[in-house]
């Protein structure tokens, strides 16, 4: 539908996919997320995909500096960032290079025709100007001297050039306001904020940006602006949230819930680092955090705030989580609860800081020395890492045990409109400190639950010595007889399992039987859940089982698994939830397998499913 | 907690049921004796009471102890000591821990809790030797030591214990020995009264693996003319016949002089333990590896004006809490950009 406006046409859409690159130092990341917020405030479903190097500024103009961000907006629901962009802003050759093959056919592409000298392209290492050499022809490409454009904007400010050219990807950013027909005010009211104390960089940010948007405007330069109406979302009030803020935000509900203080112990580690800088922030709400003189540290520390009463987590990333191994285990050996968050990376080592991938589960399965199970959970997206948080934290709580929330890259900086829940509508998660000497004893259990008390000291009479030695059952006294440590092993497995009876069973979306049953797990869920409602709606009887729980697996699992006639498990490692499935349940499931360091594609899966059913 | 009207807390009250499995003859009994006769004296109510371990024969401490206690894992206990701190600063922690736990596989937890100040009583039982491995060689073992896995000789140079913790400028950094009773007790309550990080060494005798660790000494004929006991405020004599004393050297460097022939008590160094710098307290933890050079015992350094860790982190969230007022749970969730979906 078109709607006339001005000279210019204005089309109606109901989504579009935009990626802002250029180079690490040019402000993408800001860039991306001042577009996600505003439309996100507009009422349009989201997904986001930051993709940045692990170098803080690799040399400028060159292909290892190039930082993206996409997003996909929309007036329906959203689950993935998109397979293909429809609008690439490209800051320099670098960034058009690394990414016009993602652009496209027709797609629209905004370059910065002043960072096309021979230097630039040489930097880049492309031979031939891709400007002049007709490569971009399929694309409606549209070169903007962003440089001298912004320069010109501001130069009544006195600022120097490089102030200037630092407030160029508002220009860009201005530019795709007016393509979309956006507001600039929640931008705006952003640079307010940011600036308040820099005046002139906060006048300079603001007119960059609304040149950018008259510079459309006057020069008609797309001839065409685009609408996206809002989405149909449940109704609610909606913030936009990314995983690593939901997480924090989650623990720090859940300690109030719990009526506990918060403590996190924590070593800087790409990327979970974001959730100790969230957590710092809100001591008002009594948060404790350490940073701590390494991982170990951190999650030993984590242990003794929780044998001493607090609501302990620890946060790291798959190196760090390596290191926690010894202190898991003797978490789980003195029944203490703890929540570890590893936001898994790209591996193994080093591998991948800044790059996404599930590769983490078997270690968090099974890493740590001999028999010490302990639960595992991940979060389907950024806005139920909340909610991950709150039900690991329960968790931990109920069955005196350590709980780890396996999220990700992908997870922790993606982001998507979320509906917030009130506190009231979030129950109390119930605690109880042991008080009564009487009859006491520090490893007498809950029938029910198997947990042991929580007995802090400061407790009169409850005086008590626990440790990473095997103990007798009930006493806690040092003890070394075979079937007594043959029975706590026993124990300690049957209070993880117990677990079972209170999380809820498996119910996959789509044909509650069929021909294929796509198993996920963690961050895939938006590409997964897309590709099965695609297939579906072609006809297929196909369903998708998202898990939650990974460690106990829900109770009706293997029954499920048995209802399809295939199994895929589309995962982003080699296929570590396929070998759990396979070894537990006995059932001939099959992997569709990525280790690119980025998330699926809906066409990844679609085709692999295609495939599978033989059509 | 604790009220006027209860009976107070005796040696008896501080000890477990629990069978105590070091080897006969080892130092560790005389520190428990000495730990356990201390503490009732401390006015702390036992429930406050938290003995924290690592891994080793010292570590298994806590065990005997009618307290709070958590035997830990090796090397990390200070750093779970200071979780425990920063979440419940009223706690009494007490750290027990050995030459391997805390200089070997924990020397990074051990020097970031000295900076940091936390206020943890730290006990290190130096032995000089792997004991609960049966026999390899410690952090603090000589040069050229022969252990079980150096037939032919330590190559490493060894940590002085007390040298490390000024080095990491612990506020209180003392030390003695096992069998020096009266001694330890004294060096146990000036630990006691330190607010802030209070280090202190503890000279011990491994009867199985490295027996006479310390003979030079300890024995009874040794003992004054290699051991110099330092106290605040008291000039630095030694010897038999107390005729020797330590001196500074114009370059501020220090030298054993002997007393007499026109050198006097006013010629030496008073020992100034509160200093707020630690380079003094460093020079003196720094002679006993000199010839001529008694070994200090006592309390090298005790400064005290440095505010404790966990109380500069509490106090940090109060005074948030007060500009801010308490943390508003909707308030928190609604936070940034919100918008209404109808």
């Amino acid at each position: 539908m078109d709607i006339p406006s001005g000279k210019t046409k204005r089309e109606v859409i109901d989504q579009a996919v935009i990626r802002f690159a250029g180079d690490s130092g040019d402000g993408m990341q800001i860039t991306g997320s001042q577009f996600t917020n505003t439309v996100a405030i507009y009422g349009n479903d989201i997904a986001t995909f930051p993709d940045f190097p692990a170098e803080i500024r690799a040399p400028a103009g060159t292909v290892p500096g190039v930082s993206g961000f996409q997003l996909n907006f929309s007036s329906g629901e959203v689950y993935t960032p998109g397979d293909s962009v429809d609008v690439l802003v490209a800051m320099n050759p670098a960034a058009l290079k690394v990414n016009v093959a993602d652009l496209r056919a027709n797609g629209i592409l905004i370059v910065n025709s002043d960072s096309f000298e021979e230097t630039d392209l040489r930097k880049a290492h492309v031979t031939s100007n891709p400007l002049e050499d007709n490569s971009l022809d399929k694309f409606r490409v549209f070169p903007v001297g962003l440089q001298k454009l912004t320069r010109a904007a501001l130069q009544h400010l006195g600022l120097d050039a490089k102030s200037m050219d630092r407030c160029k990807n508002f220009f860009a950013l201005g530019m795709c306001y007016w393509l979309y027909n956006r507001s600039m005010e929640p931008t705006v009211r952003w640079i307010d904020d940011k600036f308040s104390k820099k005046p002139l960089l906060s006048e300079a940010n603001k007119l960059a940006l609304k040149a950018g948007y008259s510079y459309c405007e006057a020069t008609e330069a797309f001839q065409i602006s685009y609408e996206i109406p809002p989405a149909q979302l449940t109704p609610g009030t909606y913030r936009n949230i990314s995983g690593n803020q939901a997480l924090a935000i989650g623990f720090v509900t859940a300690a109030q819930k719990a009526g506990l203080k918060l403590f996190l112990g924590s070593y800087p580690i790409t990327p979970a680092s974001d959730i100790l800088h969230e957590l710092s922030k809100y001591k008002n709400f009594g948060v404790l955090t350490f940073q701590a003189e390494d991982e170990i540290a951190a999650i030993t520390s984590s242990i003794g705030a929780a044998y001493s009463g607090a609501l302990a987590i620890t946060t790291t990333s798959g190196p760090g989580m390596a290191l926690k191994t010894e202190a898991i285990g003797l978490a789980a050996m003195t029944e203490l609860p703890i929540v570890i968050c590893d936001i898994q990376r790209g591996g193994p080592s080093t591998g991948l800081p800044t790059k996404t991938e599930q590769a983490d589960l078997l270690q968090a399965m099974f890493g740590r020395n001999s028999e010490a199970p302990v639960p595992v959970l991940a979060p389907s997206t950024p806005g139920d890492c909340f909610w991950v948080a709150l039900e690991a934290s329960r968790i931990a709580l109920k069955y005196m045990v350590p709980v780890i929330i396996l999220s990700d890259g992908y997870l922790a900086n993606g982001a998507e409109p979320w509906r917030i829940p009130t506190s009231e509508e979030i129950p109390p998660i119930s605690v109880k400190f042991e008080t009564n000497p009487e009859g006491f004893f520090p490893y007498k259990r809950d029938p029910q639950t198997l947990a042991r008390p929580w007995a802090i000291p400061g407790t009169p009479g409850l005086e008590h010595r626990i440790g990473g030695i095997e103990k007798q059952e009930t006493t806690g006294n040092i003890n070394y007889e075979p079937l007594n440590h043959e029975k706590m092993v026993r124990i300690r497995a049957a209070k993880v399992d117990a677990i079972r009876q209170d999380i809820p069973n498996a119910t996959p979306t789509g044909d509650p039987d069929g021909d294929l049953l796509l198993v996920s797990w963690g961050s895939t869920f938006g590409s997964v859940a897309q590709a099965v409602k695609e297939q579906r709606e072609k006809g297929r009887k196909i369903a998708h089982l998202h898990l939650r729980h990974l460690n106990p697996l829900p109770g009706n699992l293997g029954d499920v698994l048995k209802r399809y006639k295939k199994v895929l498990v589309p995962e982003l490692n080699m296929g570590q939830l396929l070998w759990m499935l396979r070894a537990k349940y006995l059932v001939d499931a099959v992997g569709l397998n990525k280790i690119q360091g980025r998330p699926f594609k809906q066409s990844e899966l679609e085709q692999k499913i295609e495939e599978m059913l033989g059509v | 907690m604790t009220t006027a009207a209860l009976p107070p807390l005796t040696r008896k009250d501080f000890q477990t049921d629990q069978e105590v499995r070091w080897c006969p003859g080892c130092g560790d009994y005389a520190i428990l004796a000495a730990v356990q006769s201390v503490f009732p004296e401390l006015g702390v109510p036992r429930e406050n009471f938290v003995v924290i371990s690592g891994i080793g024969c010292a570590s298994r401490f806590p065990y005997y102890m009618n307290t709070f206690g958590f035997h830990t894992i090796h090397g990390r206990a200070p750093a779970v000591a200071t979780g425990v701190k920063i979440a419940h600063p009223e706690l009494e922690v007490w750290l027990v821990t050995g030459d391997g736990d805390a200089l070997a596989i924990g020397g990074n937890h051990t020097i970031h809790m000295l900076r940091r100040n936390v206020g943890i009583k730290v006990l290190l039982f130096n032995n000089r030797i792997y004991g609960l491995t049966k026999g390899q060689y410690s952090p603090t073992s000589e040069f050229q030591k022969i252990t079980k896995s150096t037939p032919y000789g330590s190559p490493d140079r060894p940590f002085n214990p007390v040298s490390l913790a000024i080095g990491a400028e612990a506020t209180f950094v003392a030390r003695s020995v096992d069998i020096f009773q009266a001694h330890l007790k004294d060096t146990l309550r000036a630990a006691a009264a330190h607010k802030g990080s209070a280090f202190v060494e503890i000279l011990q005798n491994c009867n199985i693996f490295n027996d006479g660790a310390w003979t030079g000494i300890t024995e009874k004929d040794a003992r004054s003319e290699h051991v110099i006991q330092i106290e605040h405020g008291k000039p630095l004599i030694f010897g038999k016949a107390r005729d020797k004393g330590i001196r500074r050297k114009p370059d501020g460097d220090i030298e054993v002089v002997p007393l007499g022939n026109g050198i006097s008590e006013s010629d030496l160094i008073v020992h100034d333990a509160h200093h707020p710098r630690p380079s003094y307290a460093f020079l003196l933890s720094h002679m006993e590896g000199r010839p001529g050079f008694p070994t200090p015992i006592g309390v090298l350094r005790a400064w005290d004006d440095l505010p404790r860790y966990e109380d500069v982190v509490n106090d940090q969230v109060a005074a948030i809490i007060q500009q801010k007022g308490s943390g508003n749970l909707n308030k928190l969730l609604r936070g940034g950009d919100v918008w209404e979906v109808k």
